[in-house]
């Protein structure tokens, strides 16, 4: 029994039972089927996270925010006059994550290209764009930039999906995704 | 010889008394500290379940329970009391088990065991005092730059030494078991298992010891910074693979617990304890899976550490998977139950509440537990479940349909073997597995559905009535978290269950004497000839469990590709 020492005190010569090898072996070549459908993708999937971070102070990253604020911002909305800001396909987009708000609104043409540009000013945050339900993870001192290519004209909610406090759950942001030119 | 070794120090004249069940020797040191440890368990688990309960009831939007500040509290409370305390308690016990008792042999330094327990019950103590003062809602993972009171991490800290002391008595066990030669050839499967689990227990605690130190300095203003990259990497050195201490743990009693119930006989020393190294070797590296969506770390990285090192970790639990419900159908093939290809399920202990918890784990470990984690802990597919409900439903499969399951249906052999104690209520303890398993399948599912819909996990109002911007989850989320609710309440009812049972049946059950014991044997007579040899005459047919394999085999696959292709219909990114 599994509680007393194994009976045969050679045990390490035992033959592999054959139902028992080739579940190995099957197992085995799934999980490196696995593994590399996580390679393969990087070559064909269309949704990879980038590698490009950078180390940033928060007072530079918030420079960087409120430059683009100032040249794109075309309304504002929202309870507490959240800037929505439409910087041209194809550039720089910034949001940042501070207790509690996702800043600025952007909004983005549908099926163009955007270098999105997230940190944090204070805590950990959590990017979750919503529906599409994608989720990426905010940190201070850290800037991730990734490329990003809206689908689909609509109202997109930015949730925060890390922890930050007692106002957690009242940080929602917004990407407006409306038809190219 | 041993009394060169131990010169100057004579070994602890120990007291044993015989098991009138096993025939072991019983060192009633070790008993006493297993004893210990496992009321302590189940008190936390008492405490962190109702926490549970409270999390639930808020996360039901129909209900909302608490108002915002308590309920980052009582989750704060829920994660440390469950995933903590009472997991590590009960391993702890577990470790006293598997060596001083399986290998005959007495404990290592029984006084400094009670150190050991001491300081972490004092660690469990002061971190919870910490999270009811209020200052330190800041989760169980409390990533920087959030900071708790200093007093929390001290907590941990305490309780981390006390189980790192834990772990080396363990260890000392098994040299003088070795030394005195307590067993013969090598230590059982189970104590074999224990190992595993205290090996990855070193690892994960001193991972644990390197980041709450510097952590805990920080938070009484010694140090300025910490990293918060380099905190989740380290801290989750400890989080995960704590988890992996608990795979290993359960999976031992598993097979236990098959043993202890029926005889069986592992179909292959060499596979088990082969997929027992496979966890040793690779289950460390899991800390990949909490940062497949953090910035500065490498592709690369991500691939290797999350995969376990192409899945060879993975490959341990699949292995299990096939030997563990193998074993039980062998023993039951042999007791004659032949026809057909599931007679030996069918006719299974299902009314012994150690076995039907046993299997309830196995089944809902591999089939909820594995599969979403695998899937989950894949890089690209994190994208779309990272801090989603999809996570508390992944580890609510794992940890406690898997470990928390296991444990409960061992306590059913323990309460009697070690507190010598009979089972009392045996009706309500019967039914006890199944509520909580149920529940548990329920919250799963349930917070892995709403996961999948968006829903942030650690969050108070998904409707974000106080929000500047509006944003509203679809209806089905809503209806999810209900549900989710709902059998939140009824696992919360199964685990009341299991504290009634076992609180009275160790206070109040009937004395279990040598001569009940002998009218009333617990474990099967003559265990051991009952079952095959393995590769002896008409080797062992398992259709049963092939089929079994087979479902969960497929099941694995489609839904793993069916997530590849929810993720190739979002937006692209780069």
């Amino acid at each position: 029994m599994a509680i007393h020492p194994p009976e045969k005190r050679i045990w390490w010569n035992e033959p592999l039972e054959k139902s028992e090898i080739t579940w190995i072996t099957i197992a085995f070549i799934w999980g490196l089927v696995m593994f590399f459908t996580m390679v393969f993708w990087h070559f064909t999937g269309e949704q990879n996270l980038s590698n490009e971070a950078y180390r940033i102070h928060p007072e530079t990253f918030a420079e960087r925010t409120e430059a683009m604020v100032d040249q794109y911002t075309v309304r504002e909305e929202g309870e507490t006059g959240l800037p929505v800001v439409r910087p041209p396909p194809g550039s720089d987009v910034y949001m940042l994550a501070r207790l509690w708000e996702w800043w600025p609104i952007l909004e983005l043409e549908e099926g163009k290209d955007y270098r999105l540009h997230l940190s944090s000013m204070d805590w950990q945050h959590g990017f979750s764009l919503q529906p599409e339900n994608i989720n990426i993870q905010v940190h201070p001192g850290y800037e991730l930039v990734l490329t990003l290519t809206p689908e689909g004209v609509g109202e997109y909610g930015v949730v925060c999906n890390e922890y930050c406090g007692i106002g957690h759950h009242q940080m929602v942001g917004k990407i407006h995704v409306v038809a190219a030119e | 010889m041993a009394s060169i070794a131990h010169a100057g120090t004579l070994p602890r004249a120990a007291e044993f008394r015989t098991c009138p069940d096993t025939g072991l020797r019983v060192d009633l040191a070790a008993e006493k500290l297993i004893r210990w440890n496992a009321v302590v368990a189940v008190v936390f688990l008492a405490v962190g379940g109702l926490f549970g309960l409270l999390v639930a009831l808020t996360r039901w939007p129909a209900v909302h329970l608490l108002p915002a500040e308590w309920f980052y509290l009582a989750l704060t409370a829920h994660g440390a009391d469950v995933l903590l305390f009472w997991v590590i308690f009960f391993e702890i016990a577990i470790l006293y088990f598997a060596s001083a008792i399986l290998l005959n042999s007495r404990l290592a330094t029984p006084r400094i065991a009670w150190l050991g327990f001491w300081l972490m019950l004092a660690g469990a103590l002061l971190a919870n005092v910490a999270v009811l003062q209020g200052e330190s809602s800041v989760m169980f993972t409390s990533y920087v730059p959030m900071q708790a009171a200093p007093h929390f991490y001290l907590g941990l800290i305490l309780f981390a030494v006390g189980a790192l002391v834990a772990v080396a008595v363990f260890f000392g066990t098994l040299v003088i078991a070795k030394d005195e030669g307590t067993y013969e050839g090598s230590v059982p499967l189970v104590t074999f298992g224990a190992i595993a689990a205290a090996i990855i227990a070193v690892f994960t605690i001193t991972s644990g010891a390197i980041i709450l130190i510097p952590t805990f300095l920080w938070s009484i203003g010694l140090i300025s910074h910490i990293d918060p990259v380099m905190y989740k990497v380290v801290w989750w050195g400890m989080g995960h693979s704590s988890q992996q201490i608990n795979v290993s743990a359960h999976v031992a009693v598993w097979y236990a617990i098959a043993a202890m119930v029926l005889g069986a006989k592992p179909l292959s020393e060499k596979v088990s304890r082969f997929a027992f190294l496979m966890y040793i070797l690779f289950l460390q590296i899991a800390a990949a899976h909490h940062l497949l969506v953090e910035p500065g770390i490498s592709s690369e990285w991500k691939i290797f550490n999350t995969s376990y090192a192409l899945y060879l970790a993975v490959l341990g639990s699949l292995i299990h998977g096939l030997s563990v419900p193998g074993a039980i159908e062998a023993a039951q093939r042999r007791r004659g139950y032949t026809k057909g290809v599931f007679e030996w399920l069918r006719k299974a202990p299902w009314g012994n509440p150690a076995f039907a918890g046993m299997f309830l784990s196995l089944v809902m470990f591999g089939f909820i537990g594995g599969i979403s984690g695998v899937v989950l802990g894949s890089e690209q597919i994190n994208l779309i479940m990272h801090n989603t409900m999809y996570v508390p439903g992944h580890f609510h499969g794992t940890v406690v349909a898997g470990t928390t399951l296991a444990f409960m249906a061992v306590t059913y052999l323990v309460v009697p073997l070690i507190f010598r104690r009979e089972i009392m209520f045996k009706k309500l303890a019967q039914w006890q597995p199944y509520v909580f398993g149920i529940g548990v399948a329920g919250i799963s599912l349930f917070m892995m559905g709403a996961g999948t819909l968006g829903v942030s996990r650690r969050h108070w109002d998904i409707t974000f009535s106080d929000a500047p911007v509006a944003f509203d989850y679809p209806g089905t989320a809503f209806l999810m978290m209900g549900l989710n609710g709902v059998f939140g309440v009824l696992s919360a009812l199964g685990g009341l269950m299991y504290v009634v049972v076992v609180v009275s049946s160790v206070f109040f059950g009937e004395r279990r004497t040598e001569e009940k014991a002998k009218a009333e044997p617990l474990l099967p007579q003559g265990g051991a000839a009952a079952v095959a040899s393995y590769g002896s005459e008409g080797t062992l047919k398992l259709p049963g469990t092939i089929t079994l394999v087979a479902i969960f085999f497929v099941a694995f696959v489609l839904y793993y590709f069916v997530n590849w292709k929810f993720l190739s219909e979002v937006w692209p990114l780069s």
